[in-house]
């Protein structure tokens, strides 16, 4: 019996995520008193998981895989879960994992626990906490399937390191053809620019910013920290900025390490969706916006003249760090 | 096209959530309950199959009579016909197979659930619907397009999205973007007294199992008191972020 997880890779390079849920697999298989084996695909630099507590690597080499298919991908890492004898499977709370694991969790009538934040608190009966009502709460659920998959949520365990001794193995998985019947046929993504999902700093304009032409300094705020942008609900639906950046109850969840809130009242559907932020700022100009209860760090102020200097400073600040 | 449109039954989003008997149940008291917002734009997604396309629609819930005015509702916004499973929704395994019991004998081409609940969160229920019933599977659907048999979806990814041509019998996974905003429907006096005469069937479940079992709520911690610096003080919070909080 093993700890499985499965890390993710991007063009060979594995995503930022994966060494968060390695770790996590390190501590679950201390937890039972086993050892923690990763499943790539097409990962070319799979021997770094070492740093992270993983003693094995399945690698997958294999281009039909090159482009991320969930049915495919879920029968990958079944079939590395059956090599193993894995009875519990850790995965990532990516939009790409999110879409896998409810398949995986089918083929192997497995209990599925997603959004956990913790190390499990019991090995048995196996017991995790996770959020529920969209970050109002949290919830302790058992799982209680003979396999076991746990879906930890963004930024909340962190990666760790844990040097051991790693092998990497090639795995071949057997993919029915039949399973390539949902086709990715374009993908549009912006390159080389943080996202919601992974970004350390995420920084959000509100509808209190006025129109779509004074995004400029959000933008701007977002280069200098290397953050990601995101905004309010009725930004978005006003077509003020594009759907993928409304965040909340209803939008993106952010969990991010710093989140920068401008101009955004603080409803609660808007605050359930980025409770998970560590550190939150805003930057709004009525003393009374419930935003202030939310927050770490607030200034009273119009954006308008606080944005463009915190701006200069921050990049004077970056200059003397450098 | 026969359409099948799950409706999960939850708290309101604007809800203050708090729990009971030990911290072990979901305190209702007080609490309004609404079509989970995620199904609200698959059901006005539906709702446009059917009205350019003739698609017909049912709607389907696993809940108890408490639900019967959120599967309502969905009637007075222009679904056909109800579908209740008369039991409590105990985890995301246990409703997808009970939906997939019913999906079986109705032999519906397109599913559409929503791509999370507001209150479990679990994300599954779409997925492990799909692989139960072997139809193919779109999550985190944004745009749904379909001409015969053939469909055209796009989901959103992290950092864009992702256009993927796939065929009927299909399941998605709805969410924001699907719909524009103000295409969803609020029911009108007519819908209302339509969906008064319109077929609510209410059938026993399957047998099935469980996999998962909340046994304990919690409440987030109480933020502490928030620290406010003077706009004139720019220097002060770039102070505070890195030597304090240390996120920058
Ligand atoms: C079913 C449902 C789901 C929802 N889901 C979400 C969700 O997921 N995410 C979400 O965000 N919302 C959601 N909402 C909407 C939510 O209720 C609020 O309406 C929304 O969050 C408000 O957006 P806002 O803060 O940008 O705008 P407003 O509430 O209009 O706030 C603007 C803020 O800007 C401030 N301001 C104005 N001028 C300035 C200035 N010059 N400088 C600084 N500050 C200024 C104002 O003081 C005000 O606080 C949902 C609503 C419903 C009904
Ligand atoms: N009790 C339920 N009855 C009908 N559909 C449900 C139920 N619970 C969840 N669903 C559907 O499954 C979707 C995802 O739910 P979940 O897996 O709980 O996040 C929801 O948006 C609904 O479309």
């Amino acid at each position: 019996m093993s700890v499985l997880v499965y890390t993710e890779s991007e063009n060979g390079k594995f995503k930022k995520n994966a060494q968060e849920v390695a770790s996590y697999a390190y501590e679950v298989a201390q937890q039972l008193g086993t050892h923690a084996t990763a499943i790539s695909i097409n990962a070319t630099n799979a021997e770094s998981l070492g740093n992270n507590g993983i003693s094995k690597v399945l690698n997958i080499t294999d281009d039909n895989l090159k482009t991320f298919n969930a049915k495919a991908f879920a029968i990958a890492i079944a079939q590395a879960a059956e090599k193993e004898g894995a009875k519990v499977i850790i995965l990532s709370s990516s939009a790409d994992t999110k879409f896998l694991a409810p398949i995986l969790t089918a083929k192997l009538q497995a209990s599925y626990v997603p959004n956990v934040v913790s190390a499990p608190t019991s090995t048995a009966p196996f017991t995790v906490k996770r959020t529920v009502f969209s970050n109002k709460g949290f919830a302790e659920t058992q799982l209680s399937a003979d396999i076991k998959i746990i879906g930890v949520s963004n930024n909340a365990f962190g990666s760790h390191e844990n040097k051991t001794e790693s092998s990497v193995e090639s795995f071949e998985a057997n993919i029915p053809e039949n399973s390539f019947s949902t086709k990715s046929v374009e993908i549009d993504k912006v390159v080389g620019k943080a996202t919601i999902a992974d970004a350390d700093i995420v920084v959000s304009g509100g509808r209190g910013l006025k129109g779509p032409e004074n995004w400029g300094m959000i933008e701007e705020l977002a280069d200098v920290l290397g953050a990601a942008t995101a905004c309010s609900k009725p930004v978005s639906d006003l077509g003020w900025r594009p759907h993928g950046e409304h965040v909340g109850q209803t939008g993106k969840p952010v969990a991010s390490n710093l989140y920068i809130a401008i101009g955004i009242s603080g409803a609660i559907q808007h605050l359930a969706g980025v409770s998970a932020s560590k550190v939150k700022v805003v930057i709004n100009s009525d003393p009374e916006a419930p935003f202030f209860k939310a927050a770490d760090y607030g200034i009273v102020g119009d954006a308008f003249e606080v944005v463009p200097q915190l701006i200069e400073k921050l990049k004077e600040f970056k200059a003397q760090t450098a | 096209m026969k359409l099948l449109v799950c409706i999960s039954n939850v708290p309101d989003t604007t809800s203050k959530i708090n729990f009971t008997d030990d911290d072990t149940k979901f305190d209702t008291n007080g609490v309004q309950y609404v079509i989970n917002p995620n199904d609200e734009f698959g059901l006005t997604r539906a709702m446009w199959f059917k009205e350019k396309q003739g698609a017909t629609i049912h709607v389907i819930t696993v809940g108890g009579a408490t639900t019967e005015p959120t599967i309502r509702k969905a009637l007075a916004i222009g679904a056909d016909e109800a579908i209740r499973v008369n039991a409590e929704p105990t985890d995301g395994f246990f409703v997808a197979q009970q939906i997939a019991a019913v999906a079986k004998a109705g032999d519906y081409d397109l599913i559409i659930a929503g791509r999370e609940s507001i209150d479990y969160n679990g994300g599954m229920v779409p997925g492990i619907l799909a692989t139960l019933l072997d139809f193919n599977f779109v999550n985190n659907c944004i745009s749904l397009e379909i001409d015969g048999n053939t469909a055209t979806a796009i989901r959103e990814i992290d950092g864009g999205k992702e256009k993927l041509n796939t065929s009927l019998p299909l399941v998605i996974g709805s969410q924001k973007g699907l719909v524009a905003e103000s295409d969803l429907k609020i029911p009108n006096m007519r819908g209302i007294m339509m969906a008064r005469q319109k077929k609510l069937n209410v059938v026993e479940p399957v047998s099935a199992t469980d996999t998962t079992k909340d046994v304990k709520f919690e409440k987030p911690a109480a933020k502490g008191q928030v620290k406010l610096i003077d706009a004139d003080n720019i220097d002060e919070l770039i102070n505070l972020l890195h030597n304090e909080a240390k996120v920058i």
